[in-house]
């Protein structure tokens, strides 16, 4: 069992944990998941490994399925059933000067521990990051302790501009040039992203969270076409340079099972 | 006197095509002791030669003929820990079954069957030996708790090692928990197994992946393991590489298994892991795995599920048995159709386009070569497994540079031995997918060579 050290609501959907699991932050590199099951018969979800320490290990999560929901009702000092780790290709820190992170929703946990590895190695680091209202632009303060200039967006205007990322970005680009950006998010801001920074010239990475069962290249579900060719999510990324990723397949994928996610959370979640 | 064999019961296949439960149902002791006086208690029996793990198959079926069971039972355990899980899945024609004499002028003894049989026993009447070990307090740690690891771990445990086994996944067993399905192995059958592993004092622990949350350096170097014996199998999937193959609704035969024998999609929504197939099924392949993949959608509510395969009846690699049970299920062999893409709607697969092949020359495996007509047919579908063959995962070779491994992924050895220092293997990671019991024979014969090489070491 892997005890829950801590645990802190972030907003209304998302939660973080702190978990003791030594085996998963002993090698853990800024990049890497894990997979946790909540009790005995549980899904294996991936998440992101926020931040480690030589014992534990930080995970955020947003509370969308059941598996998520069921996590949530966890608290601090209770267990998880399963914590394994650390999965996946750290991130390919690459040698440049000048980094735009942007990070929609969630996205902005698996964003966090590569934008701050390359604000460390000296890199000039902004954010754009957006979400639905202010409260849900989590890791703002963490942000902001290495980020040049957070720039914010969200949908009803209660913080930064009123709208989405890429019209953020689309102004910040008139002014400054970056050598990269990394976008993380839902597979739709992740694909506009990725065609308005190919109309700017900057190169784009992106972290790919598709569903997944064992987290070690067995089954192939997480599988991505990129420029023709199939890699998994989960051995071969989750990091991938966005060029050529076929995102409608990808989002056709990550759908396939919305029919029985709602049927267990009615079934099961709604009282 | 000759006497006819004598048949298992099983399950009447429209009853079992709609359950999970085990479709053979094993002999009762008069069954088994019938059976047993078929054998001719050969002074050269060769049905041992065939055996991967040498178990003294005449002394153990002498003894349940004289309804000794517990001697079967211990007589067996000496060269092989897992009978109740080998009496099932062995392919005992091609071995000791296959050797039998009395197999000459009528069927053979049914070996496998009394194998299970006492197997099942033991498992019931929870015999267990009780082995007096000798503690040498040196460690050894085993990657993987499939049936190699766990060989390779009960041998050497009754050497007296301090024996480590880390497995990837939640649950212990391998191939025996993802891969083969309910119906044709109960996983509480592969449990109490593996317990009696665990009562021999091997230390079993889940959750840790190889080369990742820890590294094979760390073993040796940070946590003192004498040895490390690599049993972590063949399961990274095939793929056709065809057009169309990451629509929706195109599984690997291990993703589609995996949900269902490890996470129990079948359950769903009691359980929270989903599968989806639809009513018509293709399965891509002609091997074990097809057959279990094929039946398990059969069972799942499928109305119409076939078997797309591009040679002929008689080439098919999977076992007899398991293609007569499917064959009763209702399974239909579409037989020299070789897929050639997937189309579909909004990214979800409809259809699998084949070409129609035809039967050629003599190949290299001893089947008629299917060769390409230039016609083709294609299928309406509502979902696809492939299961065209599986090799070694790649994560400990990603992970360790120096590990040497061939042109398939797989490593390579001498004599069990890898490239590298203290660091043996056997199983399907070295030969590529097989079966249960040569990964076993691979993981007791590699214990004796981890023995030699830490009792040299300390020569020196």
């Amino acid at each position: 069992m892997y005890k829950i050290i801590r645990k802190e609501i972030l907003n209304v959907d998302v939660e973080l944990m702190e978990i003791e699991a030594p085996l998963v932050a002993r090698n853990a590199l800024p990049g890497n998941f894990l997979i946790i099951r909540v009790d005995e018969d549980g899904e294996r979800i991936p998440l992101t490994i926020v931040e480690h320490d030589l014992k534990n290990v930080t995970i955020i999560y947003q509370k969308l399925g059941y598996s998520t929901k069921l996590l949530s009702q966890k608290e601090a000092g209770d267990s998880l059933f399963d914590v394994v780790g650390p999965l996946g290709q750290a991130s390919h820190i690459r040698d440049v000067k000048r980094v735009l992170g942007i990070a929609g929703g969630v996205g902005a946990a698996p964003l966090y521990p590569q934008l701050k590895e390359y604000a460390k190695r000296g890199a000039k680091v902004d954010l754009i990051i957006g979400g639905r209202t202010k409260e849900h632009l989590i890791l703002l303060d963490k942000y902001k302790e290495f980020c040049d200039t957070v720039y914010c967006a969200t949908d009803d205007g209660s913080s930064g501009i009123k709208g989405f990322v890429t019209q953020v970005a689309e102004i910040v680009y008139q002014n400054y040039k970056y050598d990269l950006a990394i976008a993380i998010g839902p597979l739709i801001m992740m694909k506009n992203c990725v065609i308005l920074n190919e109309k700017y010239d900057i190169e784009t990475d992106v972290s790919l969270n598709p569903i997944m069962i064992d987290g070690t290249g067995m089954c192939g579900n997480c599988r991505v076409t990129i420029n023709g060719e199939t890699k998994f999510a989960c051995v071969d990324g989750p990091d991938f340079p966005a060029k050529g990723i076929d995102f409608d397949e990808l989002m056709a994928r990550q759908k396939y099972y919305n029919h029985e996610e709602d049927h267990i959370c009615k079934m099961k979640l709604s009282k | 006197m000759k006497r006819d064999r004598t048949v298992m019961p099983v399950q009447e296949a429209d009853v079992r095509s709609t359950n999970f439960l085990e479709v053979a149902l094993g002999y009762s002791l008069d069954d088994a002791v019938l059976e047993a006086s078929r054998c001719l208690d050969c002074k050269i029996p060769r049905c041992v030669a065939a055996c991967p793990v040498n178990i003294d198959i005449p002394l153990f079926i002498r003894e349940l003929k004289g309804k000794d069971v517990e001697s079967a039972y211990f007589t067996i355990n000496k060269a092989n820990i897992l009978p109740a899980i080998c009496g099932r899945v062995c392919p005992q024609e091609k071995q000791c079954e296959g050797a039998c004499i009395v197999g000459i002028k009528a069927k053979p003894v049914s070996i496998g069957a009394l194998e299970r049989f006492v197997g099942d026993y033991a498992l019931e009447n929870k015999l267990s030996s009780d082995e007096i070990i000798i503690e040498n307090n040196k460690k050894v740690a085993i990657v993987g708790s499939g049936p190699a690891g766990l060989a390779c771990a009960v041998s050497l445990r009754r050497l007296g090692y301090t024996v480590d086994i880390f497995e990837a996944l939640h649950e212990f067993g391998g191939v025996l928990k993802y891969g083969i399905p309910e119906f044709r192995l109960p996983k509480n059958v592969v449990d109490e197994e593996i317990n009696k592993a665990r009562k021999l004092g091997v230390n079993f622990h889940k959750n840790v992946i190889i080369g990742k949350s820890i590294t094979i350096d760390q073993l040796l170097h940070e946590e003192n393991y004498k040895a490390i014996f690599l049993g972590s199998g063949a399961g990274l999937p095939s793929a056709l590489g065809l057009a169309g193959e990451n629509l929706t609704g195109i599984y690997y035969a291990n993703e589609f298994l995996t949900r269902v024998n490890l996470m129990k999609a079948n359950s769903f929504p009691n359980t929270p892991t989903p599968v989806r197939i639809g009513s018509n099924v293709a399965v891509i392949g002609g091997g074990n795995v097809a057959m279990d993949a094929a039946r398990t959608a059969k069972r799942l509510g499928a109305k119409n599920v076939f078997i797309l395969y591009r040679r002929d009846m008689d080439s098919l690699p999977a076992r007899l048995e398991e293609v007569h049970h499917a064959i009763e299920e209702g399974i239909t062999f579409n037989l020299l159709y070789n897929p050639v893409e997937f189309k579909g709607r909004d990214y979800k697969v409809n259809r699998v386009k084949c070409e129609i092949m035809e039967l050629g020359e003599m190949d290299d495996s001893g089947r008629r070569r299917p060769m390409p007509t230039g016609k083709y047919k294609t299928f309406n579908i509502t979902s696809s497994i492939i299961s065209i063959g599986q090799s070694p995962n790649p994560i400990l070779k990603k992970a360790t540079p120096e590990l040497v491994v061939d042109n398939r992924g797989r490593i390579v050895v001498d004599h069990h031995q890898t490239s590298i220092d203290g660091v043996f293997a056997g199983g399907d990671v070295v030969s590529g997918a097989a079966t249960v019991i040569l990964a076993m024979g691979a993981g007791k014969e590699a214990a004796v060579a981890m023995n030699e090489y830490i009792e040299s070491l300390e020569i020196d």
